[in-house]
């Protein structure tokens, strides 16, 4: 036993929300069946989209790349399951905006047959260069599975000059329903902590936290096991107070250590890497096995299907296929919810894939959800400053977001707001706040894109402008030089020339008559001033 | 299956505008209830006059202005405005002023300047304020409380009082009639009476005047009660009592002879009302959590300047509706530092 318990810090605001944990936690996690079809998305991730591998008709197995990373912001994609391709085109994504994007779609042949990945795995990965582990992670595909879906392998490559000191795994999982993170600790918590410890050796870092709220007693204890004590070989488990948004990486941050991540910064900024629970297990089938991301844990869950459960799920299985895996809708599903009732997106069918950052599918009946109730004035209560666990005002931030005065909003700090959705849940004005930012901070990129093409159109401007002033001084300098050089570095010949042309004509005017005195004399000069 | 979008938080909200209305009006009951015991029905009758009254006010503005008349009424507002202003009235006024007032402050001072949560003035201290500078006489005519009251109004005499103006039999005005403890200590200072001897007088009570006081406990558990729900932030009440009873014991312990002591000025007048109910209505008061404890103390220490050397015995409406011409001002640099930066620059 660990006789001093780890000091714990508080975060400003956040809320006590009602669980709803258990409902999605009785079963084991399910292995699904491979699917008929699997929809890969070629954007699952912050940052570019991923360029295909593949033809149409290919053969791939499972563990394929079949579409390649692009740029340091990137991830690459790999087959699911094997099968042939049979379609890259446009599809439907779980992504708030409802648009498709680039996908490739194979049709499986049902043998889930893995590709050869002994050649990449690495089991002895202490003797291994950090550079060699990230670049492994990043083939691999893997990105943040806490729904953020940011590539692993940026995060794992701190800035020139930047130590990190302290690895954070969070496990909090503080968003009701989802359970996805927690059943994970609970049956497999021996790879979340040997990805963990890779995650150490690759950042050289010297300890490591991992954060869990309170109410995951079972998942806490099943990694203290694994680890053989809450304290040991560097590694420290905390049970952190269920307060939600206490797994927002920066209140994590804040309750496990005290320390800040400055505004606008990362927690690299202050010596810290945060990652997912499931992010480090991923990691460690990677490294050890060789094995890329091609599955992961999902939570179905909610009042609106039959049999709430977490499933281990082939990535681009349509998510239909998920629902009828948990016995199908109820009766009276309102709602389906990609991520957890705060955070998550409503998705408008169920046609669409299953994708990394997917961590949970929420059915949510009318008990559940409601209708937008109508949107009464402020009546400027401060409930919204007080649950803000960015210690915004976020009252002020929606009078100046729907005045359009984004300047002021982000006098106001706009870009602080990690839009949890706490101000939202406690107005009594039902004010659709986070929409209010978020229109705002679109607002503000599209306004700051648009001030960037009006730059580029005037520094163009500017140096056409420049260059044909350019030209023409040059070309006046040209015809100045050209001037002066008929008129200076021939000289003494053309004086010469004129000298002996006045010499000629003096003599024929003395031989001759004097009338034709003058015109010779004025030529010269006229074809050198023209020349 | 296709499925309805709408943006996050799913979660069905925690809280409502009427729901929080109807809690400011449960924590009134007990004091109010304290009220008509003390001062007899005419609290009562006012009562229902001013509701009524601010319902049919609210009802008529909102129909003017293109609102949902529904929706907006049953937010309950208009009626915790009401109730405020009838809790500062004498008991037997005329049913016409209650009827000024009350229209005044839903008129005027709420949907003249655009409707709930657009007011800069606390509706129900501009209603009382009104009545306060243009019917001075009816305002000052309180009841004396129950145990001090010579003769009994039931609630049909009262009722006639009220509508009609006119007194029941051979009664008087002063025989009905009593100054209050506040409007005592201001006369009596005035006759170069000290505290002592003017606290002789029967109208005191321990603290504050008998009655009177009694009215401020209930008040005041009605206000922890809305501090404990989470309905006001306890800055204000904390800071408005807070700073009166400092500013009061400081000119105490220098002249307790012409300086009521704290106790007394805290369970006199409008203080425990103010404190919980008027100056914590979110929508006139200062929002950040600095702000409010500088909003709060302004209304403490205005209050005592008024009562210790203004013009009215009370001093609470007048200190609430100045700070809240400061509160806009106040919140501009009162911000609280923001997760990850500095202390901010205001």
């Amino acid at each position: 036993m660990v006789d001093h318990p780890h000091k714990l810090w508080r975060f400003h605001g956040g809320l006590h929300l009602e669980a709803h944990k258990d409902i999605s936690t009785g079963e084991p996690v399910h292995i699904m069946r491979v699917p008929r079809h699997v929809v890969l998305p070629l954007r699952q991730h912050i940052g570019e989209a991923a360029e295909p591998q593949v033809s149409i008709g290919e053969r791939v197995d499972k563990g394929q790349v079949i579409a390649r990373g692009s740029g340091y912001i990137s991830s690459p994609v790999h087959a699911s399951t094997s099968g042939t391709v049979v379609a890259i085109e446009d599809r439907l994504a779980p992504h708030p905006s409802g648009l498709s994007v680039p996908s490739i779609v194979i049709e499986t042949d049902g043998r889930d047959h893995w590709a050869d990945c002994s050649r990449t795995a690495m089991p002895d990965y202490a003797g291994v260069e950090p550079a060699v582990i990230r670049s492994r992670v990043r083939e691999a595909g893997i990105v943040g599975l806490g729904g953020a879906a940011f590539p692993t392998a940026v995060k794992l490559n701190p800035r020139p000059g930047q130590q990190i000191d302290t690895v954070i795994l969070n496990g909090a999982e503080c968003e009701p329903y989802i359970t996805c993170d927690d059943m994970l600790m609970r049956e497999q918590p021996a790879e979340i902590l040997e990805g963990l410890r890779i995650i150490r050796h690759a950042l050289q870092a010297r300890r490591c936290l991992i954060g869990i709220e309170d109410n995951k007693p079972e998942a806490y204890q099943a990694l203290c096991k694994a680890l053989g004590d809450e304290e040991a070989d560097g590694i420290r488990i905390v049970q952190v107070p269920t307060i939600y948004p206490a797994g927002g990486e920066k209140q994590l941050i804040k309750v496990l250590t005290g320390q800040e991540v400055p505004s606008q910064g990362l927690p690299s900024d202050i010596g810290i890497v945060c990652q997912n629970v499931g992010t480090a297990a991923s990691i460690y089938r990677a490294v050890v096995h060789g094995q890329p991301m091609v599955s992961r844990v999902v939570t179905v869950t909610g009042n609106g299907v039959r049999r709430p459960r977490n499933l281990e799920v082939l990535l681009g299985t349509p998510i239909r296929e998920l629902i009828a895996d948990c016995g199908g809708y109820s009766q009276d599903p309102q709602r389906l919810i990609m991520g957890g009732p705060m955070m998550g997106f409503a998705l408008h069918t169920d046609e669409v894939p299953a994708v990394k950052g997917t961590n949970c599918i929420l059915v949510a009946d009318s008990d559940e959800v409601s209708e937008p109730r109508p949107a009464m004035p402020c009546i400027r209560c401060g409930a919204c400053t007080e649950a803000c666990p960015a210690n915004l005002l976020p009252q002020q931030l929606y009078w100046h977001a729907r005045s359009k005065d984004f300047d002021k909003a982000q006098d106001y700090s706009l870009f602080d707001c990690i839009e949890c959705g706490c101000c939202a849940y406690v107005c009594p004005s039902n004010l659709p706040l986070v929409q209010y930012y978020r229109f705002a901070k679109t607002e503000i990129w599209k306004q700051e894109r648009d001030r960037q093409k009006a730059d580029l159109a005037r520094q163009r401007y500017e140096l056409r402008l420049e260059r044909k002033e350019r030209e023409e001084r040059e070309k006046a300098e040209r015809h100045a030089r050209k001037k002066s050089a008929v008129k200076q570095a021939p000289d003494s010949d053309k004086k010469q020339q004129i000298e002996a042309a006045r010499e000629r004509a003096r003599q024929r005017k003395a031989a001759r008559a004097p009338e034709s005195e003058g015109g010779e004399e004025d030529d010269p000069e006229h074809k050198a001033g023209t020349g | 299956m296709r499925f309805k979008t709408v943006t996050s938080p799913h979660s069905i909200p925690s809280h409502d505008v009427a729901g929080i209305m109807r809690q400011v009006l449960y924590a009134l009951v007990p004091g109010t209830l304290a009220a008509i015991w003390y001062f007899g029905w005419g609290i009562l009758i006012n009562l229902i006059i001013a509701v009524a009254v601010a319902v049919a006010a609210e009802a008529a503005m909102l129909a003017v202005r293109g609102r949902p008349v529904r929706m907006y009424v049953s937010d309950l507002s208009a009626v915790v405005t009401a109730w405020l202003l009838v809790l500062c009235l004498p008991p037997l006024v005329p049913w016409w002023l209650t009827l000024v007032g009350v229209a005044f402050a839903i008129v005027v001072a709420k949907h003249l300047y655009g409707g709930l949560g657009y007011n800069p003035f606390n509706p129900a201290m501009v209603g009382y304020v009104v009545l306060l500078v243009s019917f001075p006489t009816y305002m000052t005519q309180w009841r004396p409380p129950e145990m001090l009251a010579d003769t009994e109004l039931g609630l049909w005499q009262s009722l006639q009082i009220v509508l009609t103006g006119e007194l029941p039999g051979t009664m008087g005005w002063d025989a009905i009639t009593m100054a209050t403890p506040l409007d005592r200590v201001k006369t009596g200072l005035g006759m170069n009476q000290t505290l002592s001897e003017i606290r002789a007088s029967p109208l005191f009570g321990d603290f504050g005047g008998r009655g009177w006081e009694w009215l401020g406990n209930w008040f005041f558990l009605g206000g922890l009660w809305l501090i404990y729900q989470r309905v006001i932030a306890w800055q204000i009440p904390v800071a408005v009592l807070g700073s009166l009873i400092a500013t009061a014991t400081v000119f105490f312990l220098a002249n307790p002879d012409s300086y009521p002591s704290p106790a007394f000025h805290v369970f006199s007048g409008g203080a425990i009302l103010g404190a919980f109910f008027v100056a914590t209505d979110p929508i006139s008061a200062s929002t950040t959590p600095m702000g409010r404890l500088i909003y709060g103390a302004g209304i403490g220490v205005i209050t005592y300047v008024i009562r210790a050397w203004g013009g009215y015995p009370d001093g609470v409406a007048f200190a609430v509706l100045l700070m809240n011409m400061a509160a806009p001002l106040i919140d501009q640099y009162t911000q609280p530092r923001v997760f990850g930066q500095g202390h901010r620059r205001s």
